[in-house]
């Protein structure tokens, strides 16, 4: 082979192998993210046609919604813990560290952590999922009927 | 206008950070493409002109040499 | 029936197109990116849940979906150049890639300076990231391997097969936020009969949508004047052009 073919052919090799490279790891870490996702009640009665519950220790990704009230902040630390739901059972999230400016009360989370007690996960990464719906707050107020105000958490409290 | 003060308008609200570096950052990519896209054209003229140049000495030199 | 396009397959003719077409393009995008960027930076209302995070809507939504918009350009010429083997159609998709990569870039970059105050992360391994990301790998992808081979008629085709291949990533990029489970929220504009965006701040990001699209016109009509001009610079009528000094 002359060595400008050589030097094309593996031009070539290199970049379908690095392109192929990457789309197989993203591939792999997608996989591995949904394999691991939970919602409330899976977690509790189980996934799938199995009804495969994670074991203790395990790490796991878990979606839902917190429910309104359940937040509890620990005064002198960023320690926070709420519940989770979806449709059925709840699950405790304990998390040390701020969260998202969207983390509220009635939002849609996606929290990342270990399983610790069969409904408690201790988390070390919350998100924050929104909507795709936008307006103006007047619009909100007027075609929600509820007034999205972030939640006062007893930070600064004095009592 | 949804801002009172121009300071109110750079803090966004508090948001400041991440509306600027977006909107810094999509002029600045936008900004390098036109430019060097137009940086190209000048220069690919300036290359064929110098080539034209080239050729015209090398044809009086031809001409000079059969005089 | 497609007779009248016949010309525009000749070099000369081409470029004189692209001449023709790009004051066009031009007024568009400076008229609507100055509009769209004051209105939607200075005069459309907060969002009710992200406040005024939600600005970068204006230019992230527009970029994301011109990345994918000028992939299907490139596609569509690519398709062009491998069964007509028409060169202009070649040098299109070569002109196209740059614009496109920067897109998706843009789109990328706003979205992490998004994500990170609202989601709380930066970057996460959501489908529709990792789709999106997958798009600037096959645009860079498409430049290297032209740039890779001396020979231009294979760097040409090489070019041209993988950006039909990767046409493949489109609908993965828009259907992933509804075959997985993803972070990213659903589609905001093409959910029209929902109304998923109220209408004074819809008009902005329109606005800001077709400026992008005109950026892209415009970028793309100069990469590929300077391609063609590269192509044919032993032709005489380049010659004449140049020094007539245009």
């Amino acid at each position: 082979m002359n060595p400008r073919r050589k030097k094309r052919l593996l031009a070539v090799i290199a970049i379908i192998f690095g392109v192929g490279s990457a789309i197989g790891l993203m591939l792999y870490a997608l996989q591995e993210n949904i394999n691991l996702f939970y919602t409330p009640t899976e977690l509790i009665d189980g996934k799938g046609e199995n009804k495969e519950k994670p074991f203790i220790g395990q790490k796991l990704r878990i979606g839902g919604m917190v429910v309104p009230g359940s937040v509890v902040r620990d005064e002198s630390s960023l320690d926070v813990s709420f519940k989770l739901m979806d449709t059925g059972p709840m699950v405790t999230i304990r998390y040390e560290g701020i969260l998202p400016d969207l983390f509220r009360e009635g939002q849609g989370i996606v929290a990342q952590g270990t399983l610790v007690e069969p409904d408690v996960i201790e988390a070390f990464e919350v998100l924050a999922k929104h909507d795709e719906e936008y307006m103006p707050p007047e619009v909100a107020e007027a075609l929600k009927g509820i007034k999205h105000e972030k939640p006062k958490y007893n930070l600064n409290n004095e009592n | 206008m949804q801002f009172d003060s121009l300071n109110e308008f750079l803090a966004m609200g508090g948001y400041g950070f991440y509306v600027w570096l977006s909107f810094g950052s999509c002029a600045a990519i936008l900004l390098a493409l036109f430019v060097s896209s137009l940086r190209d054209a000048s220069k690919l003229r300036n290359e064929v002109r110098a080539q034209m140049k080239r050729e015209e000495r090398i044809k009086k030199a031809k001409q000079q040499e059969q005089v | 029936m497609w007779k009248w396009l016949h010309p525009y397959a000749k070099a000369e003719r081409a470029y004189q197109l692209c001449n023709t077409l790009m004051p066009y393009f031009a007024v568009i995008t400076v008229v609507c990116l100055t509009v769209g960027w004051v209105w939607g930076l200075a005069y459309a209302p907060a969002d009710y849940q992200q406040k005024d995070s939600y600005r970068i809507i204006f230019i992230h939504v527009p970029s994301a979906i011109l990345s994918m918009g000028a992939y299907s350009s490139m596609a569509i010429a690519a398709i062009i150049a491998l069964v007509w083997q028409i060169r202009n159609a070649e040098l299109a998709v070569i002109s196209i890639a740059p614009v496109g990569a920067a897109m998706t870039a843009i789109a990328l970059i706003t979205g992490a300076a998004w994500g990170k105050p609202m989601w709380g992360a930066w970057w996460v391994w959501d489908a529709r990231l990792t789709s999106e990301l997958i798009l600037l790998f096959l645009y860079l992808g498409v430049l290297s391997l032209y740039h890779a081979f001396e020979d231009k008629k294979s760097a040409g085709r090489a070019a041209c097969i993988l950006a039909v291949v990767g046409v493949i990533n489109l609908p993965i990029i828009h259907f992933s936020v509804e075959w997985w489970n993803t972070l990213h929220q659903g589609a905001t504009i093409t959910k029209f009969d929902t109304s998923a965006i109220d209408s004074s701040m819809l008009w902005p990001l329109l606005i800001n949508i077709i400026a992008f699209a005109g950026f892209v016109g415009v970028v793309t009509l100069i990469r590929l004047k300077n391609e063609i001009l590269q192509c044919e610079r032993h032709r005489p009528w380049v010659r004449e052009l140049v020094g007539r000094g245009e």
